[in-house]
């Protein structure tokens, strides 16, 4: 299981990762994993809108369940991630790569501190 | 009576929960509520409580002892005996949907060869098995439409000439979704089967325009206008059909249509005073995904033989949680499988033939009727399959009751939904209309005007 490095995570298990205060969010190695393999990704937003920490960013449906990915920070979403709504397993196979959901120009960077660091989220996925 | 439990079970039961006796578990009910005096006659036996039903039943009018051209969303047609005699095979009869499904191959099959039948007839993508009736189906489409714009489009329009009993069903379903607003049937938008005044309402903020085919009053209109418009702007299109129709007219999925929705009563299910119906609902593939409702595939085993499996039900309550599209759960087996049996047994040429003799009857019988003085038939100059609008000069309540004297079920008042119709009257002929009754019908109607 993976658990990069300068990386923010969130206890709903979406990652964060930021540059030049643009956050790219994705779902975890632990949720692929939990969630097995992903058929289908609904994106609940689309570029332009402006979303706050905690909203409905896209459900992921697996051949096991459904799964609701919030939004770790709020901002304006830039990007969606298409790719992963033809090609869902890439979410299974590059969680942190070719899976990402979607790019957020950060409206409140402080939040990013609210959020968990490589370490205190494999101890927090380990407990569970 | 059958009681699981022997008086030694009860006695342990109410000793471990520390009570007395039964009785005492009602207490919090008023002793007088208890056992209250029914007043009932006095016991029958079952051959005299038989007699009694029978005698109550036979108060009632039916379409086999009546003429009857009543039709607005509920069509009587022939059902072929065989349809009765599969439905009621042990291995089918249950309305309930297969919790354990792939140990219930028949099922599976019946219902995946339900959805490929109604998928050729409607020229859709994929169909769904299945909702409560046309009007249920109807309102899944609008929470459909709803979700796929995730709610930033506010707008759906209903063409006023879809059934008024849908339409509050829509209204009914939606009036908890906030923002959403549902325009376009009143009475200034009206009834022009060129539908340009409900064309130049979509817009960017549009969701869904549903319409009807034929229309409420019967009238076939070629949405293809419309459904380009819609598409222009962005907007989904459902078209709620009457699957005889399809028979003779193009498939609404040929028109461009994304959601096709319907009532499946007229495949082979009784008018049974209302229900249970089935309610269709096919999509093109783009929109595969929201499709709620169970959707049998069809794919090998392990050993290659032919199997039937639940491809999906993401957007089931039991899956998703309150988080589901749709609540619909019951899934109609058993009208899915009277409707499959009804196409199969009926065949593509058969099918046809039914729509055929839809068609040319009533057009007989509007030609027939139209022709007597003091009648008119409103919307002449636009095609119609099995259902037409006729006005007669006479107040409609006394032509009603004049023909109920006979026998006869007049058709449905439109005053009751269409100030602007006010004294009209819908008719629907099918096949099961004899020339004769038609003929008949007319010298009724000849006496009203003469009276």
């Amino acid at each position: 299981m993976l658990f990069p490095e300068g990386l923010k995570y969130q206890k709903t298990d979406e990652w964060v990762k930021v540059e030049d205060g643009i956050a790219t969010i994705g779902v975890s190695d632990y949720a692929q994993d939990s969630l097995s393999d992903v058929v289908y990704v609904e994106f609940a937003v689309d570029p332009n809108d402006d979303v706050k920490a905690g909203d409905n960013l896209a459900t992921i449906e697996s051949v096991k369940a459904a799964a609701e990915v919030l939004f770790p920070v709020s901002g304006t979403v830039l990007e969606v991630n298409q790719a992963v709504s033809d090609a869902p397993e890439s979410i299974n196979k590059s969680p942190y790569e070719a899976g990402w959901l979607v790019k957020v120009k950060l409206s409140n960077p402080a939040e990013l501190d609210n959020l968990m660091d490589a370490q205190a989220y494999q101890a927090y996925c380990q407990e569970r | 009576m059958f009681t699981p439990h022997s008086d030694a079970d009860v006695a342990v039961m109410l000793k471990s929960i520390g009570v007395e006796n039964v009785g005492e578990l009602f207490k919090e009910i008023p002793a007088r509520f208890r056992y209250p005096d029914l007043n009932l006659p006095p016991a029958l036996t079952e051959m005299e409580a038989a007699d009694d039903l029978d005698s109550i039943a036979a108060s009632n009018g039916t379409t086999h002892d009546m003429l009857s051209f009543l039709g607005a969303g509920a069509y009587d047609h022939y059902i072929p005996a065989a349809v009765d005699m599969i439905l009621r095979r042990g291995e089918f009869y249950t309305a309930y949907t297969p919790y354990q499904p792939e140990i219930s191959q028949g099922t599976l099959q019946a219902i995946f060869e339900y959805q490929s039948l109604i998928s050729n007839l409607t020229g859709m993508d994929v169909t769904n098995a299945s909702h409560y009736d046309g009007a249920t189906a109807a309102a899944e489409a609008a929470i459909l439409s709803w979700h796929h714009f995730k709610g930033k489009r506010k707008k759906v329009l209903l063409s006023r000439a879809v059934n008024p009993q849908y339409r509050q069903v829509i209204r009914t379903y939606l009036q908890a979704t906030e923002g959403l607003r549902i325009e376009g049937d009143d009475q200034e938008t009206g009834l022009d089967a060129d539908l340009k005044r409900l064309i130049a309402q979509i817009d960017n903020n549009t969701a869904l325009v549903v319409v009807q085919y034929p229309d409420f009053f019967g009238r076939i209109i070629d949405y293809k206008p419309l459904i380009e418009a819609a598409h222009a702007e962005g907007a989904l299109v459902a078209v709620a059909v009457n699957p005889t129709a399809l028979g003779l007219l193009t498939p609404p999925g040929d028109l461009g249509a994304d959601i096709v929705v319907g009532e499946g009563q007229p495949l082979g299910i009784p008018l049974s005073y209302g229900g249970p119906y089935l309610g269709l609902f096919s999509v093109k593939e783009p929109l595969l995904r929201k499709l709620s409702g169970r959707l049998v595939g069809e794919t090998t085993d392990v050993e290659g033989k032919l199997a039937y499996v639940l491809t999906l039900t993401a957007r089931e309550q039991h899956i998703r949680r309150e988080k589901a599209s749709s609540n619909i759960c019951s899934n109609q087996g058993l009208m899915t499988l009277a409707s499959a049996v009804y196409l199969t047994l009926l065949g593509k040429q058969g099918f046809r033939q039914v729509a055929n003799l839809c068609y040319q009857k009533a057009h007989y019988a509007a030609h027939v009727l139209a022709s007597l003085p003091g009648f008119d038939q409103v919307f002449s100059e636009t095609p119609f399959f099995h259902e037409f609008v006729l006005r007669p000069s006479q107040p409609l309540d006394e032509v009603l009751s004049h023909l109920r004297e006979h026998d006869i079920l007049g058709g449905y008042d439109l005053g009751q939904d269409y100030p602007e119709l006010q004294g009209c009257l819908l008719m629907a002929v099918t096949e099961k209309m004899r020339k004769t009754d038609i003929d008949f019908t007319r010298e009724v109607l000849m006496e009203v005007e003469n009276a």
